[in-house]
């Protein structure tokens, strides 16, 4: 039993990261409808640069604000180079963010070398029902919360947040009325590259991440964004807590070789499921 | 004679090597209301596009003077958002004007509106949806209103309300409108002067009388010279 409670809590803890990578995913396709392969690289910057600001003695808290401005302006400049062109089509984006994915290794290697890192995030234990789990897991969940809630009055209450919205259900609407999608879209990057930036600083005194564990991330957060169309932000949560919890519990009973395997594999028989759900449910509905 | 709010001269707009518009000239005056008439493809569409910049013409000069309000063929609703929402998003060209957002002053032009606030655009009906449309486009606050295609998609009775409050709108706040319409007979009735597009030319333009009782018009788009069309 404590064991469990061990895995479903650092399991909930790195799916919230999961989901802050995902949600920008989600931000970023609903306004510009481009996949945006460079979101993972956003938690690496993000994680390292943390790192990199405490060793060079910021003080918990600013050193971690700063890693995450520092991935939102990189997600504001990838936004740019793939979407600020006019008439860039969304595929011909999704290349460069594939593109100025692999430059960013370079980069990261040059300035940070190509052995994993880490940082001191929050340290010590607390006791749960007999369970040892973390505080950077409590610290992780409940900054991810925060920031779900933020986001939801952000795109629910706000001018900009609903003119973003508008971006995402019409285009060529939203640029009668003035509001520039391609401006908007840069927006979405910045909060994109905020959000991934997040995920990394939280994730990264949890496990720590080397310049190609953008892959890893990336392949988690796409899974769990797919899995709501791309489109639908709470659906991807849901799916980047299963996914977190389903690889926490293989890695704590079975073999954390295959953690991933045996999560992306689980995220493929929902998939599945739905899709056949959804055409039964067409096909109902066509009669 | 009132000032023009839209002039446009000699435009051209192309797609790639096909022209949509060919030297196209047309004028909409402060307070009055205008018709463009045209089948499918003449490049109505194309027109509004560029009077309101979302395209870039090839040659020509477009002049708005004044702010303009678009109510968009197909109604293009921001399906996810409510009524509440789609109106106050009509004004984001003055958004730091103070009171710009407040969707309070189209409830009052468009009760039927303040029943519907809160619902989700996307599941309004085509009439509703239209309604919308017409709010968005007065949140702009503006001194002219272009109508793309008042009628497409919508019931006569719907499309004759619609009608009546753009009438209303022009004769009692001074709002000129620029009508789109395939409903020759429709436009000709709401608008004192109109043109007709015919595959990116201005084939015709005169008052809306003359131009019912035309032979181009009046064959083309009226079913012959109806007795009495056009007479106001």
């Amino acid at each position: 039993m404590s064991a469990f409670l061990q895995y479903l809590v650092s399991g909930i803890a790195v799916g919230c990261g999961f989901a802050l990578l995902a949600s920008g995913l989600v931000a970023i396709h609903r306004v510009t409808r481009v996949v945006n392969f460079a979101q993972g690289m956003f938690a690496v910057v993000g994680g390292m640069a943390a790192g990199s600001l405490l060793s060079a003695g910021l003080p918990h808290g600013a050193a971690e604000a700063a890693a995450v401005a520092v991935a939102g302006a990189i997600g504001l400049a990838v936004g740019i180079a793939a979407t600020g062109k006019r008439g860039t089509s969304p595929q011909s984006a999704l290349i460069v963010t594939l593109g100025v994915g692999f430059l960013a290794y370079a980069v990261e290697i040059m300035i940070w070398g190509d052995s994993p890192r880490s940082h001191a995030g929050l340290g010590g234990a607390v006791t749960l029902f007999g369970a040892h789990v973390q505080k950077q897991s409590f610290l992780v969940i409940g900054v991810a919360a925060a920031v779900f809630a933020l986001l939801a009055l952000f795109f629910g209450r706000t001018y900009t947040g609903k003119a973003l919205s508008a971006c995402a259900s019409n285009p060529y609407a939203a640029r009668t009325m003035g509001i520039d999608p391609v401006r908007m879209g840069l927006v979405a990057f910045a909060l994109g590259g905020m959000l991934g930036g997040l995920a990394g600083v939280l994730l990264t005194p949890l496990q720590p991440i080397s310049y190609n564990s953008d892959v890893l991330l990336i392949t988690n957060g796409f899974a769990a964004a797919v899995l709501g169309g791309l489109n639908r932000p709470v659906v991807a949560l849901a799916g980047a807590l299963t996914l977190g919890i389903a690889e926490a519990m293989v890695a704590g009973y079975g073999e954390a070789s295959y953690q991933t395997v045996v999560a992306l594999a689980l995220m493929l028989a929902i998939m599945m499921v739905r899709a056949s759900r959804r055409t039964a449910l067409q096909e109902e509905a066509a009669r | 004679m009132s000032p023009p709010v839209i002039e446009v001269a000699d435009l051209v707009v192309r797609y790639g090597t096909a022209t949509a518009l060919d030297r196209v000239g047309l004028t909409v005056r402060a307070g009055e209301l205008v018709a463009l008439i045209g089948p499918n493809g003449a490049g109505k569409t194309s027109l509004v596009n560029a009077v309101l910049g979302v395209l870039r013409p090839a040659a020509g000069r477009v002049q708005l003077r004044g702010r303009a309000g678009l109510v968009p063929e197909g109604r293009q609703m921001f399906d996810d958002l409510t009524v509440e929402d789609n109106l106050a998003l009509g004004a984001w060209r003055r958004r730091r004007a103070k009171g710009a957002r407040d969707t309070a002053r189209v409830y009052e032009v468009l009760p039927q509106l303040a029943d519907l606030r809160g619902r989700r655009a996307g599941s309004l009906s085509g009439g509703q949806q239209q309604m919308v449309a017409f709010g968005r486009a007065l949140m702009a606050d503006p001194e002219v209103i272009v109508v793309d295609e008042l009628s497409l998609g919508l019931a006569p009775l719907v499309t004759a309300d619609l009608a009546e409050h753009l009438r209303a709108l022009n004769a009692e706040r001074g709002l000129a409108v620029l009508l789109i319409e395939q409903n020759a007979r429709l436009a000709l009735d709401l608008c004192g002067r109109g043109y007709v597009l015919e595959a990116g030319r201005i084939r015709a333009e005169g008052t809306a009388a003359d131009l019912a009782a035309g032979p181009d018009v009046a064959d083309a788009y009226l079913g012959g010279r109806a007795g009495g069309k056009g007479e106001r």
